[in-house]
C-alpha cells in the first residue's frame, strides 16, 4: 500500500479572469514510514500540493490518492472526519489553541474529533508529551512556551490521534536554526517509534537535507527528487 | 458538551473586557425589563382591582342597548324579572362565576332640605354586592361599619356629595328620582356613610338598599338594571364574558334578536386602556431588550469569528467537524446570554425586594398614598430569561455558521 500516490495531478486558481496554475502534471508515490520534503521557492506549489494531499483542497485534474482513498472523492464533511482520523498536521505558526494549555492542545483532537474516553486520552497525552520532553510544561499555555516548545506540542499534537501521515508546511521557518533540527529530529524519532509518514515543505536547503526523500518544485512541476519512492519499515 | 462548554467559556474569558461589557448591557436591559414589569404590574394589578373590587365586579349582564345609553341610566332598558330567572339561572350554572349581585341604577336629587344635587344611585343586595365587590365596604370613610354594607332605609353618600351639601353619617336626606312612568318619587334615607371617591365611571355613585330602590322607583315588578359578576379568575374575565353571552345568546327580545348582553369591565370603563398601554410599554421594552441583546451579543461574536479566523483554520485542519465548530461558538452566545440572564435577573429582584422595604406610595385619581408592591411571578422571570437566551444563541448563528463554513486553506492564510 502506497501512502500517497498522484498521477497527472494538476492544480488551478482562478484569480479574476486568469487562471494561474500551481500544481502541473505531478507524479509521485510516498510509501508508508517515509521522511519526504517538497522543497521550492515560494509560489513553487508546495503549500498547494500539501493541502491536496491533506484533503483540505482538492485537484483541478489528475488522480491523487491518500491512504487508498480518492481525495476528489471526499466532501467537506467526510474530508474533515478523513483528517481527522487519519492526517495529523503541523504549520509554520504553531496554530496552538490559545486558550488551552499544552496538555489540552495535545488532547484537543482526541476529544473534539475523536471523542475518546478520558482515561484513554489520558494515557495517550501524557505518553506522547513525554515523548516530545514537553511532559514538565504540560500545564502551560502557548503564550508561556517558547517558539520550539510550541513546535513539540504541535508535533505531539499531530501525532496523538495515531495518524498515519503528518504534513508540516514550513514547520520550522519561525525557529532558528538548532532549534530546527531539534525538531526534525524529534520528527524523524516519532516516525521511526511510530513508523508515521512525515511530509514536509521547506525552502531552506540545510533543512531539506535531513529528508529521506526530496522532492523539488519550480513552478508547479516537479523538478527531480532525489531517491524515488522511499521505502521504510 | 461539557468539554465544549469549557473551552467556550475560556474562550469568553479570554476577551475578558468586551465580555463583561456585554454581559453588562444584557444585564441592564433584564433589569430594566423586569423592573418594569414588576411595577407595572403591580400598578395594573392595583388599578385592575380598585376598579373591579370596588365599582364594577369583573363583568356585567345587561339589556341590549343599554351600555350604549348607559349614561342617562334609562330605566326603560331594566332587565325583567322573566328575563333576569334567566340570567340567574346562566350565572349558577356557569363554573367560571364566583358571586354575582343585582343592581338598580338611576339618576336621583339629592338633597339636605336646604341645597340639592344629582346624584347616581345603586339599589344593590347588601351580602351579594360584598361577594362582588368586597372593597366597596373599604371605601366608607364614616359611620357605622362593618355587618351589612348598607341597611333599608340608609345611604352610602359619596364623599363629594357628602361635603358639597355638608352632610354626615347619622344625617337625614332625601331623594327624589322619576320612575320609568314618569311620576315623581321621594323617599328620605339615613345617611349611613361617606364613600370615598374612586377613580373610575362609580366613583360619584351612592349606594341604597336594592328594596329601596324597587320602593322609590314604585316598581310593580322586581326588575333588574344589571348584574354584576365576579370570576374565579380576573384575567379570564374576557373568555367568562363571551362564554357567558354565548349561553344567554338564546334569550331573545321581540324582535328576534339576543335580549341581553355581556361586557367584561375592560369594555365599561376608560381604565382599560390604561391597562391596554401598560402591556404595549411592557412589549415595547421587550422588544428593547431583544433589540439590546441582538446587537450585543452578535457584536461580539462577529468580532470573536474575525479575530479568530486562523484558529478556526486549525480546528477544521485537524478534523472538527463543521457542526463542532458551529456547536463551540453557539455555546459561546448562549453563555454570554446565561450569564446576563443569572445576573440580571439576581439584581432585578433584589431591586424589587428593595422597592418593597422601602414602601414607595403614589396617588391613583382620587386616591393618594397607595402603596408600591412591586411584584414578579416565575413564569415573567423564566420566560424574559428564556427569550434572553435564546435571543443570545440567535444572535450568534450567522457568526457559528459562517465559522462552521470557513475554507481551512483560507482560514489559515488569514493574517
Amino acid at each position: 500500500m502506497t501512502i500517497v500516490s498522484a498521477v497527472q495531478l494538476s492544480k488551478t486558481y482562478r484569480a479574476g479572469d486568469v487562471d494561474v496554475p500551481a500544481v502541473r502534471d505531478v507524479n509521485f508515490t510516498i510509501e508508508p514510514g517515509a521522511f519526504v520534503a517538497f522543497v521550492g521557492p515560494s509560489g513553487s506549489g508546495k503549500s498547494t500540493l500539501l493541502n491536496m494531499i491533506g484533503c483540505l483542497d482538492r485537484p483541478s485534474s489528475g488522480r491523487l490518492t491518500v491512504l487508498d482513498t480518492d481525495v476528489a472523492t471526499l466532501d467537506r464533511r467526510a474530508g474533515a472526519e478523513f483528517r481527522g482520523r487519519h492526517i495529523g498536521f503541523i504549520f509554520q505558526d504553531f496554530n496552538l489553541i490559545p486558550v488551552l494549555t499544552a496538555y489540552e492542545n495535545i488532547e484537543y483532537p482526541l476529544m473534539m474529533v475523536q471523542n475518546w474516553p478520558q482515561a484513554e486520552r489520558r494515557e495517550r497525552v501524557m505518553g506522547l508529551l513525554k515523548a516530545v520532553g514537553m511532559a514538565d510544561q504540560a500545564a502551560k499555555r502557548p503564550d508561556q512556551l517558547s517558539g520550539g516548545q510550541k513546535q513539540r506540542v504541535a508535533v505531539a499534537r499531530a501525532l496523538v490521534a495515531n495518524s498515519k501521515l503528518v504534513l508540516a508546511d514550513e514547520p520550522t521557518a519561525n525557529l532558528d536554526h538548532d532549534t530546527a533540527y531539534r525538531i526534525l529530529e524529534l520528527m524523524k524519532k516519532m516516525r521511526d517509534e511510530l513508523k508515521t509518514t512525515f511530509i514536509f515543505s521547506t525552502h531552506d536547503p540545510k533543512i531539506m537535507r535531513e529528508a529521506e526523500l526530496t522532492f523539488m518544485l519550480e513552478d508547479g512541476r516537479l523538478a527531480q527528487n532525489n531517491s524515488g519512492a522511499a521505502r521504510h519499515g | 458538551m461539557g468539554k465544549v462548554l469549557e473551552i467556550a467559556a475560556r474562550n469568553l474569558m479570554r476577551y475578558r473586557r468586551r465580555t463583561l461589557l456585554t454581559s453588562l448591557l444584557v444585564v441592564i436591559g433584564i433589569v430594566a425589563v423586569l423592573l418594569f414589569v414588576a411595577i407595572t404590574g403591580s400598578f395594573k394589578a392595583l388599578m385592575v382591582g380598585q376598579i373591579t373590587d370596588s365599582m364594577l365586579g369583573h363583568l356585567q349582564v345587561h339589556r341590549r342597548g343599554y351600555v350604549a345609553s348607559i349614561e342617562s341610566l334609562p330605566l326603560n332598558l331594566n332587565i325583567p324579572p322573566q328575563l333576569a330567572a334567566q340570567v340567574v339561572k346562566a350565572l349558577d350554572g356557569n363554573p367560571e362565576v364566583e358571586a354575582y349581585a343585582p343592581r338598580i341604577k338611576f339618576g336621583a336629587m339629592f338633597s339636605n332640605f336646604t341645597e340639592t344635587t344629582s346624584v347616581r344611585v345603586n339599589g344593590v343586595d347588601p351580602e351579594r354586592e360584598n361577594m362582588v365587590t368586597p372593597l366597596l365596604a373599604g371605601r366608607q370613610l364614616d359611620g357605622e361599619r362593618g355587618g351589612p354594607l348598607v341597611k333599608r332605609g340608609e345611604m352610602l353618600v359619596p364623599v363629594l356629595v357628602a361635603r358639597g351639601l355638608q352632610v354626615k353619617a347619622g344625617d337625614t336626606i332625601v331623594l327624589v328620582t322619576t320612575n320609568k312612568d314618569g311620576s315623581v318619587n321621594g323617599k328620605t334615607f339615613l345617611v349611613r356613610g361617606m364613600l370615598e371617591s374612586a377613580t373610575g365611571p362609580g366613583g360619584r355613585d351612592g349606594y341604597i338598599h336594592i328594596e329601596d330602590a324597587r320602593e322609590l322607583l314604585r316598581m310593580t315588578e322586581p326588575e333588574v338594571t344589571e348584574f354584576a359578576v365576579r370570576v374565579k379568575r380576573q384575567e379570564r374575565a374576557e373568555r367568562a364574558a363571551a362564554a357567558l353571552e354565548g349561553e344567554l345568546a338564546g334569550v331573545k327580545n321581540k324582535q328576534g334578536g339576543a335580549a341581553l348582553e355581556v361586557h367584561p369591565w375592560q369594555r365599561l370603563t376608560p381604565f382599560a386602556n390604561i391597562a391596554n398601554m401598560i402591556d404595549v410599554l411592557t412589549l415595547a421594552i421587550k422588544v428593547m431588550l431583544v433589540s439590546i441583546v441582538l446587537v450585543a451579543v452578535m457584536n461580539v461574536m462577529v468580532m470573536a469569528v474575525y479575530e479568530r479566523i486562523r484558529e478556526i483554520g486549525t480546528i477544521s485542519a485537524i478534523g472538527t467537524p463543521p457542526r463542532r465548530i458551529l456547536a463551540l461558538f453557539l455555546t459561546e452566545g448562549l453563555l454570554l446570554g446565561v450569564l446576563g440572564s443569572v445576573v440580571g435577573t439576581g439584581v432585578s429582584l433584589a431591586g424589587i425586594y428593595a422597592l418593597n422595604v422601602w414602601k414607595i406610595s403614589y396617588s391613583f385619581g382620587q386616591q393618594q398614598g397607595l402603596l408600591l408592591v412591586p411584584a414578579i411571578g416565575v413564569q415573567d422571570v423564566v420566560s424574559i430569561a428564556g427569550m434572553v437566551i435564546v435571543v443570545a444563541i440567535l444572535a450568534s448563528l450567522q457568526p457559528a455558521w459562517k465559522a462552521s463554513r470557513m475554507d481551512p486553506i483560507t482560514a489559515l492564510r488569514h493574517v
